[in-house]
């Protein structure tokens, strides 16, 4: 896939190229591309004036940062403390099986990708998972499943 | 008549957003309020009639959205159903609410309800006629001490700041929530922004700052689209800018959103942080009241500590000081979560005990089962054993059981969680969290973790427990930041409370919660069993024989513990040791 770096003047125009400014700009690229390819690190570290090393430093630190591509849908399951007592492992186990992927992969249609994450701060709702911005609580097998068969309808039908 | 609904980030989950736009669709103009703490009751929606009176309806589904629109139409309706029970409403009632004073009350979005609500009002009057060193000592009256874990002295932290005299000092807001099991200063953000805006403006104005910046976790969008609204309406209401009330004071705020780090919430990280940089931790001193970001004097505070000021400032610091007990002045939010029945946020007295907060507000353990501990501070805090659920909530009374206060996450444990299972949790939480500057906190704890899968598996030997406690000793004394200090506390606590269960999984390889799968038989009850077979075809491995209306059996060696069977058989027959 060609990626279009010119695209990234809008992240430096919102950013800026201080030194300070590396983590908002690799946020905006991640924004921009779903990931951070290494072309694009490449770019940012010449563009600010920063070593490649230290980009990828700063990138492989965060959690937040994915170096490789994602799904179209990147599905977050929380693995906060209360998520983990209401069984998170099964939220996971049920994903897994009922897309056929591990975490970080993407499924052949290019639908679907998952990540576990630090807690999303809605423990009262755990197990949860967050896609997109919105989030989904108190989950079970049916429930999961539903949720991914009808985003998968919707894209179908796009 | 108003129609208010409840849209926090747990309210939007619980159906908040459906409930909204189903009341437009009707033809309604429904305004929205923050989190009322009340979780396990979104969503919600309150009432306000023309005739003054108020009704809150809770559990609001799409039914529930149909049977109100009727009622407010005066058709026939069940609306009933919905409405809050006394139980319920009494719980609300009984907090004493400072920090979540505005949440679940008034809408976030417009900051006229924050100013009817005496919203920047402490400020003004602090400007008009009152000097730096007068606010700091009525935080110091008040008692107030940092919400986000250490609880240090709020005023003394100011006065550092304040002392150390520099061109340009900045005030940081840490809304880097990181504990699992805490989301208090996401509800607070979500549901008063302005109370952050107006706590940072008042801590500005103490050590002589005219710039504030909130690190906030890139994983609340919410959070960061209702402190830009805020931030923006603060502005063009002439509350955030140059030359504030008419004096030559300049202050203003920015957003830095976190990309995902715990140990961002350590000081010096989060400078790091900000500066563009890995968020590692350095040496103290300088503090970063000497010497924070970009060099300059900074003054980080957590979001609740800040929420709690404009309150102290507008009522006095020694209204605050009559609420708590001799160590711990005020109040302190908590997020009930885990096996509980009213998950939530709740606010009370420092004082009040475990027991209050857990069976009192939180209604008590999910499904009738027993209360086993309850995980306070997350993982730098430790496990509480129920027969400790007597401990007052103070700073002193939860140290001396090895637990911290910690930022209030109480996650709640019933009889089925493996306080083996709990430890590794955390372990791998902080293993993978660590920053990897200091190697017994890089190294030790990935040794800890693999010393627990092992006890986990079914592997664990003679000698492990030792083995977890001189690695505990090494980890604390060889870490620079509370992280890596604290990192071992999950294990010393359940060691402490709990060491028989880890003798259990260690000699007699059995998991009494069974929640260790590799450690769990399955059998089936002869008597109970009538051969439907339904367990076989949920079966993953093939692993249970038997002919059709025939007792079953569970072929051992190809087991893979997965539990499918337990759940799939309709009549309990099968059996988990």
């Amino acid at each position: 896939m060609d990626i279009d770096l010119k695209a990234l003047d809008g992240v430096f125009a919102v950013a800026g190229r201080d030194e300070g400014a590396l983590i908002a700009v690799l946020q905006g690229a991640q924004d921009l591309y779903g990931y951070l390819p290494m072309e694009v690190l490449e770019r940012i570290a010449d563009e600010m004036g920063l070593a490649v090393a230290k980009v990828l430093g700063v990138t492989t630190f965060y959690a937040q940062f994915r170096t490789k591509p994602v799904g179209k849908n990147l599905i977050l399951l929380c693995q906060g403390t209360a998520c983990h007592v209401n069984d998170s492992a099964m939220v996971e186990e049920v994903i897994s099986e009922h897309l056929g992927i591990a975490e970080g992969d993407i499924t052949d249609d290019g639908l679907f990708s998952y990540n576990n994450v630090a807690c999303l701060g809605c423990c009262s709702l755990a197990p949860a998972m967050m896609i997109g911005d919105k989030v989904y609580g108190n989950l079970d097998r049916e429930k999961i499943e539903k949720i991914l068969d009808d985003i998968r309808e919707v894209a179908l039908c796009e | 008549m108003r129609i208010v609904v409840g849209r926090g980030s747990c309210g939007n989950a619980a159906g908040a957003s459906d409930v909204f736009a189903a009341f437009v669709a009707a033809g309604f103009a429904p305004a929205i309020t923050g989190c009322v703490g009340a979780c396990y009751l979104e969503p919600i929606v309150d009432i306000y009639y023309d005739s003054g009176a108020k009704k809150r309806f809770v559990r609001v589904d799409e039914k529930g959205t149909d049977e109100i629109i009727k009622h407010l139409k005066g058709e026939e309706n069940h609306v009933v159903d919905y409405t809050i029970g006394d139980n319920d409403a009494k719980i609300l009632l009984e907090q004493k609410r400072v920090a979540l004073v505005n949440c679940g009350v008034i809408n976030p979005e417009d900051i006229n309800e924050y100013i009817a609500k005496n919203g920047y009002e402490a400020i003004k009057a602090i400007v008009a006629g009152r000097t730096p060193e007068e606010v700091i000592e009525e935080v110091k009256v008040s008692g107030l001490a940092g919400r986000g874990g250490a609880g240090f002295p709020t005023w003394f932290k100011w006065n550092a700041a304040r002392q150390n005299a520099a061109d340009k000092k900045y005030i940081i807001c840490n809304a880097d929530e990181g504990d699992p099991g805490a989301f208090m200063d996401r509800a607070i953000i979500e549901g008063d922004p302005h109370a952050i805006i107006e706590g940072m403006m008042i801590a500005g104005f103490a050590i002589g700052s005219d710039e504030g910046i909130v690190y906030v976790r890139a994983e609340y969008p919410l959070a960061i689209t209702r402190l830009e609204i805020a931030l923006e309406q603060a502005r063009s209401g002439g509350y955030l800018g140059k030359n504030l009330f008419g004096t030559d004071w300049s202050f203003d705020i920015r957003i830095k959103a976190g990309a995902g780090a715990f140990v961002c919430g350590e000081e010096t990280a989060l400078i790091a942080s900000l500066e563009g940089e890995r968020g590692m931790p350095r040496l103290k001193p300088p503090f970063p009241a000497q010497k924070g970001y970009k060099g300059k004097p900074s003054n980080i505070n957590n979001v609740e500590t800040l929420a709690n000021v404009p309150w102290i400032l507008r009522n006095g610091g020694c209204a605050f000081a009559a609420m708590g007990t001799e160590n711990s002045k005020g109040t302190k939010v908590f997020a009930l979560a885990g096996k509980i029945n009213n998950g939530g946020l709740v606010e009370v007295p420092m004082g009040a005990t475990l027991n209050d907060v857990i069976f009192g507000l939180g209604g008590g353990i999910k499904d009738g089962k027993a209360f086993k501990a309850v995980q306070m501070g997350g993982p730098s805090g430790g496990c509480i054993p129920a027969e400790l659920g007597d401990t007052i909530i103070d700073y002193k009374s939860l140290a001396e059981t090895g637990a911290i206060m910690g930022s209030g996450g109480m996650v709640v444990m019933d009889e089925h969680t493996c306080m083996v299972g709990l430890a590794k949790f955390f372990l791998e939480f902080t293993c993978k969290e660590s920053c990897g500057k200091c190697t017994h906190c890089r190294i030790g704890t990935k040794r800890m973790l693999e010393i627990l899968e092992r006890i986990t598996n079914g592997e664990g030997r003679d000698g492990d427990i030792e083995l977890l406690e001189e690695l505990s000793g090494a980890i604390k004394e060889g870490s620079l930041c509370a992280l890596g200090q604290t990192a071992p506390n999950p294990v010393l606590t359940t060691l402490k409370y709990f060491r028989n269960e880890y003798i259990d999984h260690i000699k007699h390889k059995k998991c009494t919660a069974k929640s260790c799968r590799p450690l769990l038989t399955f059998s089936i009850k002869e008597d109970m069993c009538t051969g439907c077979n339904l367990c076989g075809k949920h079966c993953p491995v093939s692993g249970i024989k038997g002919d059709l209306w025939h007792v079953h059996s569970v072929e051992n060696s190809s087991c893979i513990a997965c539990g499918k069977c337990t759940h799939s058989c309709p009549f309990g027959a099968i059996v988990v040791e």
